[in-house]
């Protein structure tokens, strides 16, 4: 039992990742009638963005290495450390938190400059355009990322603080306890969905959005410039992948195609939600992450092995031909 | 003269609304019966309900013995019923020839052959059904012209060469001379009028008064989802009932 | 069949048959890539007949032929090293998968047809790594062995004097030996062949309920056709196009990896389409012959490479040219890749043939225009 619930709890902070990515990408397609294939890359430059922070914070200097007295050696010593001592290494450990300084206001940045520049030549174009477009920037910011960091994956530190185990089964008289950082990542997950869901609900920005996303013509006949709030979205869009990327940096060494291998696992996810629902792609989410986590357990991988590879596609199937819309779509939504 | 259509206590609600309320009609072999009634009277919506476009909560409708209700599209229109739409099913990207040439494989192949290997232009018999029709209706001359560059006019002769050349034993027109000139009106009604002459079944949803008299055998007249009169074009001339249904939708409107 | 169209075939041919001869003029003579042109050629042709015709666009066409490569791999180890029995296996094969993905995929249309089979390739790429190990050999690849039973050769008595046998075809070596073109002869008459066979599909009844169906859904259903089995049947075609195309490429290499099966795979395969000219006869084949050159000749740069053809400039722009150059080649070559595809869809659409087309219209323009413009006026008066 204690396993099983563990595997559970293993599940939902990779579900909490799948589960910002649709949000984005159900964001996206809701609004702007897009698919966008180059979601999983933001997500990857926003793993990245956590990448150059941890490379901004650690440039070093060359010191002489005072516990070598017999010949002289020097080893790098980070400016920050030089300048500020232990606290200097304090900052380079919350290297990762502190990424987010960087990552939200550069991917809400890179979003909006692709909204402009290039998605939104693609409104009124076939889906198969908008699919191969994406596709051709996912493949351009993927090489773009290997250009500057190489192919190989790039270990983060998880700051000293979330590194040890927090027994959260003991209120309940369980003997469970859970990665703390991996718990810190479930919560700042489900915190940016609950802001994105207030900012939808709450806020005239987002009552425009909610309609845009039920009929956009006719928002647009009501003479709302929906436009400007489309290059919005879609930068909001991407900085949400950027925070799930960024922060999964400790938990997932990132490399240049990470982003592919998450994009078509929560493409999967918002099918399996519903195309356009919010609700169904955070769902969804969660509910395949956890279901991946769990039929790993040994006691089912066992009696059928590899499920845990093809346990995702297998219900995706399975949802689609019982319920063709997903689990909470909509009628007349992206039917096509 | 017997009913090739029979159709019995037809109902459909979207949410509250009743849309079709107990539709009953039969239609008689080689007739031109007409469908006539204000908007929003339910006419386009019981020919959907023919063609298994939707499906209606409860009735029958029995086309040559068998039922209609929960078929297929395909199945419906193998078994001899072709519509003409209100804005013109096309294949926009295909030349007129091909345009035509598609619906008269499917009468000529049945729902499905994966025949790739005969040339499409080698079926002669199919093609020169399709050439037929064309000329029919007028299009001859733009036989290798793309579909999507035709007038809106042109365009619903080309849909009417689609169906023609199925020759289907019953065919559903919604409106096949809306937003036509005058001229234009009368050579469709030429049209039908010619088709008519080799004996085929016509359902014709109509608001241009002038070619329903001049076509209809018999008239229903609809309103609020429901047959209100039924009769020879006289008749429905002088029906108070019809009279005030389209009255009363005027001076809805007004 | 109309003349024109055996046109075509001559002149596809010709090109084919001809390649060993013009192929070292753009320094591509040796089989290992003519074969490369010749297959994807041929895979090409195959997706083309589905996307070109019905506008479905599968993101899971590397699955047939990584499916097809492992068939025709089996083959050779547990029967013969020729490559006949192997290549029809393989054909099936890919059919047969491609049968299965289709059932379930085809019930949707559009970016969901997309998702659906690029997510299952992906599940056929993990199996293939992990659960299908005995099946595939997981990371290392599908090899021959030594002691593979190999039945048909074994009884009549065929074996390698020493090592591993390389495959034959009717009992010619097509591994064995330097340029040896034999390899390269199967491949192009293969591609002949397939590219004859799309032809007429192309020019079929069945070929223009395809088009049908990418015009208008709504229409062919109530004209009495069924979309599906329609659907179905070109997915299976199309997927042993790649089955066959995977069992060529074992046949000229016999061995076969997950990677074959790779998102990426996918992904060159719709590219080739695209940047060639979806739905024309020749565009496929042309996309696939520019990426497999330009990924034979772009990838083998390196920055001396680059440096050596600079060298004329001054140092110090040589330098920093060079540097910025050796990002789009050797490994970088991908980045190429994708620029190259992202203005293609984003300012030619209709690919390589459209801007051929674009410019024998614009070599023609004075003389067209006058025409033109008389043809247009005519009617009006």
């Amino acid at each position: 039992m204690d396993a099983i619930i563990l595997q559970f709890l293993n599940g939902v902070d990779k579900g909490a990742a799948y589960a910002l990515i649709a949000l984005g990408l159900t964001l996206i397609f809701g609004t702007l009638g897009v698919v966008n294939f180059a979601h999983g890359a933001l997500f990857m430059l926003g793993a990245f963005c956590a990448v150059t922070t941890n490379t901004l914070l650690t440039l070093s200097q060359k010191v002489k290495d005072p516990s070598i007295t017999f010949f002289e050696a020097y080893i790098d010593q980070p400016y920050l450390v030089t300048w500020y001592g232990d606290f200097g290494q304090t900052i380079i450990n919350w290297s990762v938190p502190i990424s987010l300084l960087l990552a939200i206001p550069v991917m809400f940045l890179i979003g909006t400059a692709l909204e402009r520049g290039l998605i939104r030549h693609f409104y009124n174009r076939p889906h198969a355009d908008q699919i191969l477009v994406t596709f051709g920037l996912a493949i351009v910011l993927g090489e773009i990322a290997r250009t500057f960091y190489g192919a190989n994956p790039l270990p983060q530190p998880t700051p000293e603080f979330f590194r040890g185990q927090v027994p959260i089964g003991a209120p309940f008289g369980l003997d469970i306890s859970y990665p703390a950082w991996r718990l810190m990542y479930f919560v700042v997950g489900i915190a940016v969905m609950f802001g994105v869901f207030a900012l939808l609900q709450f806020t005239r920005f987002g009552m425009v959005v909610r309609a845009g996303m039920q009929d956009r013509s006719m928002v647009q006949l009501l003479g709302i410039n929906i436009q400007a709030r489309f290059t919005l979205i879609f930068g909001l869009a991407a900085a949400i992948a950027g925070i799930a990327g960024a922060l999964y940096t400790p938990t997932l060494p990132p490399n240049y195609e990470m982003g592919m291998e998450f994009l078509v696992i929560s493409f999967v996810v918002v099918v399996v939600g519903g195309m356009g629902s919010l609700g169904g792609a955070v769902l969804a989410g969660f509910m395949l992450g956890v279901l991946e986590a769990i039929v790993a357990l040994p006691a089912i991988s066992d009696i059928i092995p590899g499920i845990n590879q093809v346990i995702i596609y297998a219900v995706a199937v399975v949802v689609l031909l019982t319920r063709p819309r997903g689990l909470m779509g909509r009628k007349g939504v992206m039917e096509d | 003269m017997s009913a090739i259509l029979s159709v019995s206590g037809i109902n459909k609600s979207f949410g509250g609304l009743k849309a079709l309320n107990d539709v009953n009609l039969q239609v008689e072999e080689n007739s031109i019966h007409a469908i006539i009634g204000p908007n929003g009277a339910g006419k386009s919506t019981f020919l959907n309900a023919l063609i298994g476009r939707l499906i209606p909560d409860s009735g029958t409708a029995t086309f040559l013995g068998k039922s209609l209700i929960g078929q297929q599209p395909q199945a419906i229109n193998q078994m001899g019923v072709s519509r003409v739409f209100q804005t013109p099913e096309i294949f926009g990207e295909l030349s007129l020839l091909e345009n035509v040439m598609i619906p008269a494989l499917a009468h000529a192949d049945g729902a499905f052959k994966a025949n790739w290997w005969t040339n499409l232009h080698d079926r002669k018999s199919v093609r020169e059904a399709a050439e037929r029709e064309l000329h029919d209706v007028g299009l001859e001359s733009k036989m290798y012209e793309i579909a999507d560059n035709l007038s809106r006019g042109d365009k619903r002769r080309l849909e009417l060469a689609m169906c023609l050349s199925q020759d289907p034993k019953l065919l559903l027109l919604d409106e096949p001379t809306a937003g036509m000139s005058r001229a234009d009106t009368n050579e469709i009604i030429e049209v039908l009028k010619t088709i008519h002459a080799k004996g085929m079944t016509k359902v014709i949803i109509e608001h241009d008064m002038h070619v329903v008299f001049s076509l209809a055998s018999r008239i229903s007249c609809m309103a609020q989802g429901h047959v209100i009169e039924e009769g020879t074009p006289d008749e429905i001339r002088n029906s108070p009932k019809v009279r005030e249904a389209y009255l009363g939708d005027e001076a809805d409107e007004h | 069949m109309r003349s024109t169209d055996y046109l075509m075939i001559l002149i596809f041919a010709a090109v084919m048959l001809t390649m060993p001869l013009w192929g070292p003029l753009i320094d591509a003579g040796y089989p290992d890539i003519m074969q490369r042109f010749a297959v994807f050629g041929l895979i090409a042709v195959g997706f083309n007949l589905l996307f070109g015709l019905t506008g479905y666009l599968s993101f899971g066409h590397a699955a047939f032929l990584g499916v097809g490569s492992y068939t025709a791999v089996w083959s050779f180890k547990l029967f013969t090293m020729d490559v006949i029995p192997a290549i029809i296996a393989s054909t099936i094969m890919g059919g047969v998968v491609a049968l299965i993905l289709g059932f379930v995929a085809l019930r949707r249309s559009g970016i969901y047809f997309s998702i659906l089979t690029l997510a299952f390739a992906q599940m056929m790429y993990s199996l293939a790594y992990s659960v299908l190990t005995p099946l595939t050999n997981g990371e290392t690849g599908l090899q021959l062995a030594l002691d593979d039973p190999r039945i048909i050769d074994r009884a009549m008595g065929i074996n390698p004097e020493s090592g591993l046998p390389s495959t034959s075809f009717l009992g010619f070596g097509v591994t064995s030996g330097d340029n040896n073109l034999l390899g390269y002869w199967i491949c192009a008459v293969i591609a002949i062949l397939g590219f004859y066979i799309a032809l007429r599909i192309n020019r079929s009844s069945f070929g223009i309920m395809l088009r049908g169906i990418k015009s208008n859904q709504t229409r062919m259903s109530y004209t009495g056709l069924s979309a599906r089995p329609y659907l179905i049947t070109v997915f299976v075609i199309s997927g042993m196009y790649a089955g066959l195309a995977g069992g060529l490429l074992a046949a000229v290499d016999p061995l076969a990896g997950a990677e074959r099966m790779y998102w990426t795979a996918s992904g060159e395969i719709v590219l080739m389409t695209i940047l060639g000219g979806v739905g024309t006869m020749f565009g496929p084949i042309l996309g696939a012959g520019i990426i497999k050159w330009l990924e034979a000749k772009l990838s083998t740069f390196n920055e001396s490479v680059v440096e050596h053809a600079l060298a004329f400039l001054p140092d110090s722009i040589e330098h920093s040219i060079s540097v910025v150059v050796s990002k789009f080649v050797g490994e970088g070559w991908h980045l190429s890749l994708g620029i190259i595809f992202m203005l293609i869809v984003i300012f030619l659409p209709g690919g390589v043939m459209e801007g051929l087309q674009r410019l024998t219209r614009l070599v023609g323009f004075g003389k067209k225009h006058s025409q033109g413009d008389a043809a247009v006026r005519a009617p009006a008066e």
